[in-house]
């Protein structure tokens, strides 16, 4: 990765050109053309760098979410993350470090949607979600500088 | 705001990511029969109602070597978890920072935070010193290292788009 790569990476995390040509618009900020922008993109996509270009939403704005945590027998680990991970509006499905050991959050389009998965994960894992929404949110983005 | 059906197909669209070509929001358009220029008007909108927290590159911070990272959490006394919140928000090292409801007696926990470093001994060092500015009010707190990652996608907010010769 090199020092273009880099600026990619850390100045275009927001304020991304909601213009026509975005691609052109980064290139002409860092001597670049078009093409060579979306070629960058392209392969620090393949590489895992970059998960995707587009929008964060804000939590509780656009639909309904909430963060959820099961405490896994660690012999059952695998198997119910795979459980909670089937579904696609489980978003992040971590394991940590704690008696409760599987962290997963839950976005919907509505609120109804988001107990359903949870109530659904409870019957088919025997395990009941701990239920942690969102009340008020102090910083949310993770968009922060990572060369400095 | 109130979102219709054309605007959760562009959030569902959305999802995989703006595509790689020229044009990229003509070419999300043409699966939802909408022109640039109206795809362009939709996202304004969405960031202008607040909807958007930010709109580019989003990386994987793992990928990157920020893979210390670890979800900290804090018990505040109710009064205090408003100030002791916003000072959290403000520091350098703390990329999440929210509220959220206890559930005891399994989950006394009030406070979240999210620190990504690259280093394990980075995060307990930061914790640290966030105990020390927190002053008297912390009445516990608990680092959650992550241990691995199951699934990290977007947020499912929006419908699936429909394919090409659907309605």
């Amino acid at each position: 990765m090199d020092a273009l790569d880099q600026r990619l990476l850390d100045e275009f995390q927001r304020d991304f050109g909601l213009t026509p040509r975005p691609y052109a618009d980064i290139g002409a900020r860092l001597g670049l053309d078009e093409a060579e922008v979306i070629d960058r993109l392209r392969r620090l996509t393949g590489a895992g760098a970059i998960r995707r270009i587009g929008p964060v939403f804000r939590p509780n704005r656009v639909g309904a979410s909430t963060l959820a945590a099961l405490a896994v027998p660690p012999d059952r680990l695998e198997e119910i993350a795979a459980v909670v991970g089937g579904y696609a509006e489980v978003n992040h499905n971590y394991a940590r470090e704690h008696h409760l050991n599987l962290w997963f959050v839950v976005t919907a389009p509505d609120a109804g949607r988001v107990g359903e998965v949870l109530e659904e994960i409870a019957r088919s894992t025997g395990l009941t979600p701990l239920d942690l929404p969102l009340e008020r949110d102090f910083h949310v983005d993770l968009g922060f500088r990572l060369w400095n | 705001m109130e979102l219709n059906e054309t605007d959760r197909r562009l959030i569902g669209a959305l999802r995989r990511g703006l595509p790689l070509v020229e044009h990229p929001y003509a070419a999300l358009g043409a699966e939802l029969g909408l022109d640039e220029g109206a795809v362009i008007a939709r996202l304004q909108r969405f960031m202008e109602r607040g909807l958007i927290s930010r709109f580019g590159v989003v990386v994987d911070h793992a990928a990157l070597g920020f893979d210390g990272n670890a979800m900290v959490v804090w018990d505040i006394p109710d009064a205090d978890v408003e100030g002791v919140g916003r000072m959290f928000a403000g520091l350098s090292w703390v990329s999440l920072c929210y509220r959220r409801p206890r559930r005891l007696p399994h989950w006394r926990y009030n406070l979240f935070t999210m620190i990504h470093a690259r280093q394990r001994a980075f995060v307990e060092d930061r914790v640290g010193v966030m105990t020390v500015l927190a002053d008297s009010v912390v009445q516990a707190s608990a680092i959650l290292h992550t241990t691995r990652r199951f699934k990290q996608t977007a947020a499912c907010y929006g419908t699936a788009p429909a394919a090409a010769g659907e309605a």
